[in-house]
């Protein structure tokens, strides 16, 4: 299982298949499958993935081309999933009334239709398994949800039926827990962060799935990091909403109900997973442009750090007041003193340095170009003892941001087709 | 007496568009009911009180000795568009941490709690 999507990848993508209609897909996941490609082929080891990112067919063709290179041709059936790309429909879908209102902000699409980049339904796990059935070795999707990626080849290997919501929603949690590679198995592990051995060579997890939809989480020998109810623990907890309710596209998985314990070394069993049906809605990703920010840094050193650090920025707003500059937002951090922690970090006024990080957004590209020449000159023109510029001046950045919406699931049709 | 956070509990926070989750968890099972007791939405809101633009969220999970929290309006709108060092919320989970609670002497010594310094 590999998942390669993070929320605003699908616009990434979509503007390299504007430049070359053979691109749109994950790259990386053709040196990934090549480098699996023996175990495919001779130990019959499946692969699923949503690599296919907006492209999953040129995707398929160019895993089709490695595979040939490699000797393998004729030995790989390739399902690709479509029909999660609703950027050709969506004028169609908000005549017809689907609003794809902003879930956090309710806010209509119709606010930014025209700086739309992408926008891709979160598909389940049925087109996975039918894939599966029809005997794919490799299976290649569009924006499928993460946590499909594990739970679909648990359904087809113990033939889950469509309402076996808690072996269903056991595949949810599992999926959960691993999607996010490492982050299980020590990575990122605050409890007991020194004693865990090895981070170098960090084992990835495993997941050794029953039919009544218990499992154990592991990871191979001889590998670094762990596995034990607290680093589990921790990435049940990550990104988490609701507990109550882990919505899925397939099953609604009640993370209150997880019950894990140690099995021994670096293994921990997870069980009593309960499920219940899923809504009638699909989540959607939708990417649009949202204007440009840049962001600029310099870095104050004792004595009195912070007190330089926050004239600098008195200075450098009153210099950008000056120039007429406008933005939507200017963001004023001293990394050292209050960047990550605010006041909770407590009074820093005797650090050795502090950082003045200054960020601006705008819709307006020359006023962000504008201040990102404003930084230099403070070196010379601002409080002293200031250094850690030699990374030359800030750069702007396009912002592509995240447009979160439901639509009802009954438009959003998906295909399998298996390329041999 | 007084006990942190950062001594009975663990935590891994994360983030949802402009909402942060925290993700508390007791260092000992036995640390749980003095955590969930004692860690109130009310108490969190404070804590964050000038960091946090909107409410927050409470949710149990005595079956991982956790309690789960949603602070919304805590990203600087979120994702690409935030423009804070943690836009997405990595390092909210030791922010909680700092907070100190008072538990009486006995429950304390009973718990095995250890005192904050």
């Amino acid at each position: 299982m590999l998942d390669y999507l993070a929320e605003v990848t699908m616009s990434i993508l979509q503007k390299q298949k504007e430049r070359d209609p053979a691109l749109g897909y994950a790259r990386d996941f053709i040196g990934a499958i090549e480098s699996v490609l023996p175990a495919v082929v001779d130990k019959g080891v499946k692969v699923v993935a949503n690599a296919g990112g907006v492209n999953p067919r040129s995707c398929a063709a160019a895993v089709k081309t490695v595979a040939e290179k490699a000797g393998a041709k004729g030995k790989l059936r390739i399902g690709v999933v479509t029909g999660d790309d609703l950027l050709d429909r969506l004028d169609a879908l908000l005549a017809q009334g689907h609003q794809l209102a902003n879930m956090d902000t309710g806010e209509p699409l119709s606010t930014v239709r025209e700086k739309v980049l992408s926008a891709n339904a979160y598909i389940g796990s049925v087109p996975i398994v039918e894939a599966l059935g029809q005997n794919a070795n490799v299976v290649i999707t569009g924006r499928s949800t993460d946590t499909a990626l594990t739970m679909a080849p648990l359904r087809h290997e113990f033939g889950w039926s469509e309402n076996a919501w808690d072996q269903l929603a056991a595949g949810i949690v599992a999926g959960h827990i691993i999607e996010c590679g490492a982050q299980c198995s020590g990575g990122n592990c605050l409890y007991d962060w020194r004693s865990i051995p090895d981070l170098a060579n960090v084992g990835y997890p495993l997941v050794e799935a029953s039919p009544d939809g218990s499992f154990v989480v592991t990871k191979h020998p001889r590998t670094g990091g762990r596995v034990s109810v607290p680093t589990v623990t921790e990435q049940l907890v990550y990104e988490m909403g609701d507990p109550h309710s882990y919505i899925t596209p397939d099953v609604i998985a009640d993370f209150t109900t997880i019950k894990l314990t140690a099995d021994g070394e670096n293994r921990v069993r997870v069980y009593g997973v309960k499920g219940r049906p899923p809504t009638d809605k699909l989540k959607v990703s939708i990417a649009y442009e949202a204007g440009f920010k840049a962001v600029g840094t310099l870095v104050y050193a004792w004595p009195d750090a912070l007190d330089k650090a926050t004239l600098a920025d008195k200075v450098l707003r009153e210099r950008l007041d000056r120039l007429g500059l406008r933005f939507d937002r200017i963001l004023t951090e001293f990394v050292g003193a209050n960047a990550t922690h605010g006041h909770l970090a407590g009074d820093q006024h005797d650090a050795p340095e502090v950082q003045l990080r200054f960020g601006v957004r705008g819709s307006d590209r020359r006023a962000v170009e504008r201040f990102t020449r404003e930084i230099a000159p403070l070196v010379l023109n601002g409080p002293p003892s200031v250094t850690g510029f030699a990374g030359g001046r800030p750069k702007v950045e396009e912002i592509v941001a995240y447009w979160p919406a439901l639509i009802d699931k009954s438009v959003v049709k998906t295909t399998v087709e298996i390329i041999q | 007496m007084k006990v942190r956070l950062v001594d009975i509990a663990h935590a891994r926070s994360g983030d949802k568009g402009d909402t942060a989750n925290v993700g508390l968890i007791a260092l000992r099972p036995a640390w749980y009911d003095v955590i969930a007791r004692q860690v109130t939405r009310e108490r969190v809101a404070e804590h964050f009180r000038g960091m946090i633009e909107g409410g927050v969220e409470r949710f149990e999970l005595p079956n991982l000795n956790a309690l789960n929290f949603l602070l919304h309006g805590a990203l600087d709108g979120g994702g690409t568009l935030s423009l804070k060092t943690d836009a997405q919320g990595k390092v909210y989970s030791t922010a909680l941490l700092r907070m100190t609670i008072d538990v009486p002497d006995t429950e304390a010594k009973r718990l095995e709690l250890p005192v904050a310094k």
